[in-house]
């Protein structure tokens, strides 16, 4: 960015200021349309990491499984231990040391986020396909085959937002630069 | 300028003495070769207006092509590099900017594809791309660059070029509608602080973004280097974030959400994070730092016999405008200025050029910037120190290739 955080602050301040007064008027170009909910419901898929925007529905571990084995296993392997596809279960206790194994279970920091991104972009070859009952399973499944969700589970909107990752605390923010510039009689 | 036209001078002084010793007699340098001869395409016509309608460059040019680093085993969830040796200014032909796909290039009918941007907006808009080229439109020259590019922090292969090195790199004029302006279209409710950009891939690729970023100097594009993207850029909206990493500039675009916190979508969490050596990950990386490369010579060149070379290379910053490189011919021991050809831009791959008069032994070309905020390029050492050996994106050290004896240049580990 090109600018300070002050700087940017200020810039934001007068934006929204701006932003309330057009508000009040039509957009100055008057180009496009306005967006009613109906119409973009099937493009606004997006469920943020504390669960906001899971959608109702539910599934449970058995229904899971059936689907991962038809539509999951052959990129990710029968129990999620990956094939050419990702690998998505085990690897706790791994992120310190030489061969780090990232997996749902050792590494992401949201289960909301799990549902998320199967829903927009899995299976592979038939994206945006599953129900959201059956999203909910393969969360579930993939939940419980990492030890976060006992066999009997099963999920919803409300149960998967409660749900606490194992490296929840694992994530800090971008401390760069984070290599000392020159000293001055070298700097150029 | 005195010191180039010395190092000229000396350049030419030893080429010949070295064509004396017979160092270049069977490279074609020697005082004279056959006579011309009147070639065939000097005595008949050549090819016709429009054909083709399009141009493509000459047929023997066919080995400049986008390659990825080895064959992928998903080839739509893959990358492929520009062939950085080969380019010449600053601009990458379209049909060679590098590739990223997550879920492969779709096939978007303009007339039907839709920008909607909504959430914490006072009038959320759906803008058609006819609506999109009305906007008062701005054009800029920016590198992209993945923020996994140049991942070899304890690996690689002598053979790798720097296609295979830093080919997740590219840089053009892009062309489209400043974000600012829609933003100011839909105007922003208090509270909001970050944007979710989506594709309309089958990935559909989605990352959040600050609102500092979103009003600095974003660009919705609908062209590149003076055409309509191409389809593996984008084609027919994407977003364009100069000086951040490549892959939340969102291809395909269809739709940004402002929200008052950052979504954290499966990218921005398990994916381009930085993991320390503690097992904490950085998240939120989003620029990539100043870096250099010397791409003539580089890997996979074949040095014709001592003389003289002009040392070439890209220097870039997502923080700002190169303001210095230096180069060194003896493996670090000693730094050179490297001259900088304009127009030197900000968040845009600046050539660098030192004249180089090699003696015909082994030695080790090294290139190092420095940004218009002071930051200077690191050594491996440093960034190792900082980081680890985990941490797989925004690797940016100070990079060198090897000159053997004989002239092979090659990539070192």
């Amino acid at each position: 960015m090109s600018f300070n955080r002050t700087q940017a602050a200020f810039a934001i301040a007068v934006f929204l200021l701006v932003g309330q007064a057009e508000a009040q008027t039509v957009g100055r170009y008057k180009l496009g349309h306005v967006a009613d909910p109906g119409e973009i419901a099937a493009w606004d898929i997006d469920v943020r990491g504390d669960g906001t925007g899971l959608p109702a529905g539910s599934g449970n571990i058995e229904q899971g499984k059936a689907i991962f084995a038809e539509s999951c296993a052959a990129c990710h392997g029968d129990k999620g231990q990956g094939a050419i596809g990702d690998i998505l279960v085990g690897g706790k206790g791994t992120l310190n040391t030489a061969k780090p194994i990232k997996t749902i279970g050792s590494f992401w920091p949201y289960a909301p986020t799990l549902y998320d991104y199967v829903s927009r972009a899995m299976p592979f070859n038939a994206p945006q396909s599953l129900t959201p009952s059956q999203v909910y399973a393969v969360t579930a499944y993939l939940l419980f085959l990492n030890g976060i969700l006992p066999e009997s589970a099963k999920l919803d909107a409300s149960s998967l937002s409660r749900i606490e990752m194992p490296n929840r605390g694992g994530f800090t923010s971008d401390p760069r630069p984070d290599v000392p510039p020159p000293a001055a009689s070298i700097q150029r | 300028m005195t010191q180039s036209s010395d190092l000229q001078r000396r350049a030419f002084l030893t080429g010949a003495a070295a064509a004396a010793t017979g160092w270049l007699a069977s490279s074609g340098n020697s005082l004279a070769g056959p006579p011309l001869q009147v070639p065939v395409w000097t005595r008949e016509q050549g090819a016709a207006i429009v054909s083709p309608p399009y141009g493509v460059p000459s047929r023997f040019e066919d080995g400049i092509v986008r390659r990825p680093r080895a064959t992928p085993p998903i080839p739509t969830a893959a990358s492929s590099g520009t062939p950085l040796q080969h380019l010449h200014g600053i601009i990458t032909p379209a049909g060679l900017h590098y590739e990223r796909h997550h879920a492969g290039v779709p096939a978007i009918d303009p007339d039907h594809h839709r920008l909607v941007v909504h959430g914490l907006v006072e009038r959320p808009l759906v803008l058609s791309m006819d609506d999109l080229l009305r906007f008062p439109s701005v054009s800029r020259i920016h590198f992209l660059e993945c923020s996994g590019n140049t991942a070899t922090w304890n690996s690689g292969n002598p053979k790798w070029t720097v296609q295979d090195t830093h080919g997740l790199l590219s840089c053009s004029e892009w062309t489209g509608v400043s974000l600012v302006t829609i933003l100011g279209e839909v105007g922003l409710k208090p509270g909001a602080k970050w944007i979710l950009a989506e594709g309309a891939d089958a990935a559909a690729m989605s990352r959040s973004i600050p609102i500092e970023i979103a009003l600095d100097d974003a660009i919705l594009a609908y062209a590149q280097n003076g055409e309509r993207l191409r389809p593996e850029q984008g084609y027919p909206l994407r977003l364009f974030l100069p000086g951040i990493e490549g892959n939340m500039s969102i291809k395909w675009l269809r739709r940004l959400k402002v929200g008052d916190q950052p979504f954290q979508s499966r990218e921005e969490t398990s994916k381009y994070t930085d993991l320390m050596p503690d097992g904490t990950a950085r998240q939120f990386t989003f620029t990539m730092e100043a870096k250099s490369v010397i791409t003539s010579p580089s890997g996979g060149h074949q040095l014709r016999g001592p003389g003289f070379y002009e040392i070439k290379g890209f220097a870039w910053s997502g923080r700002g405008s190169i303001k210095h490189v230096d180069v060194s011919i003896d493996g670090g021991t000693t730094w050179r200025t490297a001259e900088l050809q304009e127009p030197v831009q900000s968040k845009c791959l600046t050539r660098f050029r030192l004249p180089w008069d090699w003696d015909g032994g082994p030695t080790l070309l090294q290139s190092r910037a420095t940004d218009s905020t002071g930051y200077r390029q690191p050594t491996k050492q440093q960034l190792i120190t900082a980081r680890g050996l985990n941490s797989n994106y925004h690797f940016n050290a100070v990079y060198g290739w090897q000159v053997g004896e004989g002239g092979a240049v090659t990539h070192v580990v």
